[in-house]
């Protein structure tokens, strides 16, 4: 019996630390920062203004190759989104290019709010729509998960990590050209570095510093990715807050109909 | 029902008596509802109402899911976007009714290991547990289908590797693979028929579930003690008993309050913790992700399906004795389910007279060891198969099989028992009442 657990205390010893080292390779490889986003944490909401800032972003500089065919034009008049008036919106759809096909006209028009905005125009570029709960920014540690929990999954600071994160060191593999970068899995990814310092200039005259704009185009796919995130946290709020008050309630009713019972117990002990 | 003595539904006269002349419906519910049911049950024996409450909103859910879910290859990744974005409240119904097989999970495993620490599955309830063990197999199959239902990159690899174990059967592997999948690889002819088997197997289940409680009502609840209530007449039995309205009710309602208050933090903060990010990529089959994990309540056996790798010596010694017929592939295939099997099997492999493994010394270490194993071949599962991980899985899984096929029909032999509390009464009056009637029963605390 004893030798069994020993044994087994040993193997995990073992395995722990065999595994430290090449998790702890896996994890170096990979630089994610953590960032503090304004919609963290159970009662974080999106940052307006920093919404319309990554729009911009993402119109002048990730819409040249990426798409976001989920993402239905309108909704960016969301009050819990970027809340853009609705006459802007309209415009903004009228501009976005290509226009849309009409499968009944067969004739080209121009893109209306109820619309989605389009897919990538880079065939090999992935659609952004959903790219911030695609990807895992925290891992581990060892494959327990502990890091998600406290610090999320993370899908919004990898975006901030990679579009920061390029070395400025290139390579040419197969005829295409590679860019390193410290947050790419395999460090090496073929999108050449697309932001730089005020690659943007906001209109609000808000920092536009290259790690700003990261910050700024990252929040605005995380909208895009979870849209409805500030309603589905006030209906988790309600719903835990309901449910401890009617746990309160049935404690007590349990309580008071189990006290006769256990009295009982007290008063007539066993034969 | 339950063969315990108690009291019956008397119809009162007028319409009461003239339904219950042509559908004794209400002393049906009655006798359901008033069923005499041991007093000492610990918290654990709140499981089986989660369980119930998942059944009820994964159906409820899931059918207005099914009202906006497009089963097509090219729609069906769009479609649940449509629910996360446009339908009314349709994130909140998707996100629950996600992470509500999580929970459904979580519920069915606590539930599986009180009843083998209690031995609530020996006779008589050995019918009990294997109805449950049916439900749990219809389980797994029912949420394996659901996963593939998102269409995202998991989705689709996830239902290409499940799939290719059925392939890994000699001679007749690929035909059932072909036939599974309604065709050569996963595609529309898979999603369609994995949509209308999601939707039919809940409903399997819930018969299922009648059964298992009509099952565990003909013989009466276990309980801490594994001492059966005392028969011998009506007021014999109320000692032991009290009915399960409002005392279990309302105990268990209780305990599921604070269950699903936890439950909706997740959902509502933090809904996608239980999921794979991979999943969130459309489904394409000409990209293969780096590592594919299935949902964690499938990595204690998919570690076993993956601990049986080619150099391990049985699979080397399967493989001469049957000439090569069955690999490493088919063997860990035969493993995996094989673990279910001894397990849906325990009934018959536990030598021991005593039920509850509070009155059994040496069980209790191996029962520890057991739920130990199986957080650990969860973990190995969840690790690339490279390194250490696929040794600590084949540990693992010897030890899941040791447990069953060795420790358990031995302990019965080797191991004397603790003394046990003569009834149930005495066991409760242990824990609640004096002091010195605590001396006199001989019984350890009834709640956990």
């Amino acid at each position: 019996m004893t030798t069994m657990i020993r044994k087994l205390v040993l193997t995990t010893a073992a395995a722990v630390a065999l595994s430290t080292g090449a998790a702890a390779a896996a994890e170096s490889e990979q630089h994610i920062e953590d960032v503090a986003f304004s919609f963290e944490g159970p009662f974080g909401s999106y940052d307006q203004m920093q919404l319309q800032r990554g729009l911009q972003v993402y119109t002048e500089v990730c819409s040249g190759c990426h798409g976001l065919k989920q993402v239905p034009v309108r909704t960016l008049h969301d009050e819990a989104g970027p809340g853009i008036p609705e006459d802007q919106v309209r415009a903004y759809a009228r501009d976005i290019l290509p226009p849309v096909f009409d499968a009944e006209t067969g004739e080209e028009r121009p893109r209306e709010p109820t619309d989605h905005f389009p897919e990538s125009a880079l065939p090999n570029a992935p659609d952004l729509s959903l790219m911030a709960k695609a990807r895992a920014g925290f891992h581990g540690p060892y494959g327990l998960g502990i890091n998600q929990l406290f610090r999320g999954t993370g899908g919004p600071e990898y975006i901030v990590s990679l579009l920061a994160g390029y070395t400025g060191e290139e390579k040419e593999e197969a005829g295409a050209v590679l860019y390193e970068n410290t947050a790419f899995p395999g460090g090496w990814i073929s999108m050449g570095p697309p932001l730089y310092d005020e690659a943007v200039v906001y209109a609000d005259g808000h920092a536009n510093d290259m790690h700003h704009i990261a910050e700024d185009v990252a929040a605005f796919l995380m909208w895009s990715a979870e849209p409805k995130l500030v309603a589905r946290k006030e209906a988790g709020f309600q719903a835990v807050l309901f449910l401890a008050v009617l746990s309160v309630l049935l404690y007590l009713t349990n309580k008071r109909i189990w006290a006769p019972v256990k009295r009982r117990a007290k008063g007539t002990p066993a034969e | 029902m339950s063969g315990i003595p108690h009291d019956h539904y008397e119809p009162k006269p007028g319409f009461e008596t003239w339904l219950h002349r042509r559908l004794p419906i209400v002393a049906l519910m009655y006798d359901t509802l008033m069923i005499p049911t041991p007093k000492n049950l610990n918290w654990m024996w709140i499981w089986g109402i989660v369980l119930t409450f998942c059944l009820v909103m994964q159906i409820a859910t899931g059918i207005v899911l099914t009202m906006h879910y497009t089963a097509h290859v090219d729609m069906a990744f769009a479609s649940v976007e449509h629910i996360m974005r446009n339908v009314n409240g349709g994130y909140m119904l998707r996100y629950l009714h996600a992470n509500g097989g999580s929970l459904f999970f979580v519920a069915v495993y606590l539930h599986i290991f009180r009843g083998l620490y209690y031995g609530s599955y020996k006779a008589p309830r050995e019918v009990t547990w294997i109805i449950g063990m049916l439900i749990y197999i219809c389980m797994m199959g029912t949420a394996f289908m659901g996963y593939v239902l998102p269409w995202g990159q998991m989705s689709f690899w996830g239902a290409t590797v499940i799939t290719g174990l059925f392939g890994a059967i000699p001679f007749i592997g690929e035909s059932i693979q072909t036939w599974l999948l309604g065709g050569p690889a996963v595609d529309n002819a898979t999603l369609n028929r994995f949509l209308s088997l999601h939707y039919l197997l809940p409903f399997v289940i819930a018969a299922l579930v009648a059964v298992h409680i009509w099952a565990f009502h003909s013989t009466g609840n276990g309980n801490p003690t594994g001492v059966e209530v005392r028969r011998g007449s009506k007021a014999e039995a109320e000692k032991d008993t009290l009915p399960f309205w409002p005392y279990f009710v309302i105990k268990d309602l209780f305990a599921l309050a604070v269950i699903l208050a936890v439950f909706f933090a997740v959902v509502g903060f933090m809904p996608n913790y239980l999921g794979h990010p991979d999943n969130y990529i459309e489904a394409n089959p000409l990209v293969t992700p780096a590592h594919i994990v299935p949902e964690w309540y499938f990595l204690p056996f998919y570690a076993i399906l993956r601990a049986f790798t080619p150099d391990v010596w049985v699979v080397q010694i399967a493989s001469v004795l049957t000439g090569g017929i069955v690999d490493a592939k088919f063997f860990g295939v035969m493993a995996m389910f094989g673990s279910i099997v001894v397990l849906a099997l325990v009934p018959w492999l536990d030598t021991s007279s005593v039920r509850s493994g509070r009155y059994r010394p040496m069980f209790k270490w191996w029962f520890w060891l057991l739920a130990i194993d199986f957080v650990v071949l969860t973990w190995a599962g969840a690790m690339p198969a490279e390194g250490i991980y696929p040794i600590i899985a084949l540990i693992g899984a010897a030890y899941w099989f040791a447990y069953f096929l060795v420790i358990l029909p031995l302990l019965g032999v080797l191991e004397k028992p603790l003394p046990q509390p003569a009834t149930i009464e005495d066991d409760f009056n242990a824990h609640y009442g004096h002091a010195e009637s605590g001396a006199k029963a001989p019984s350890a605390t009834p709640a956990e």
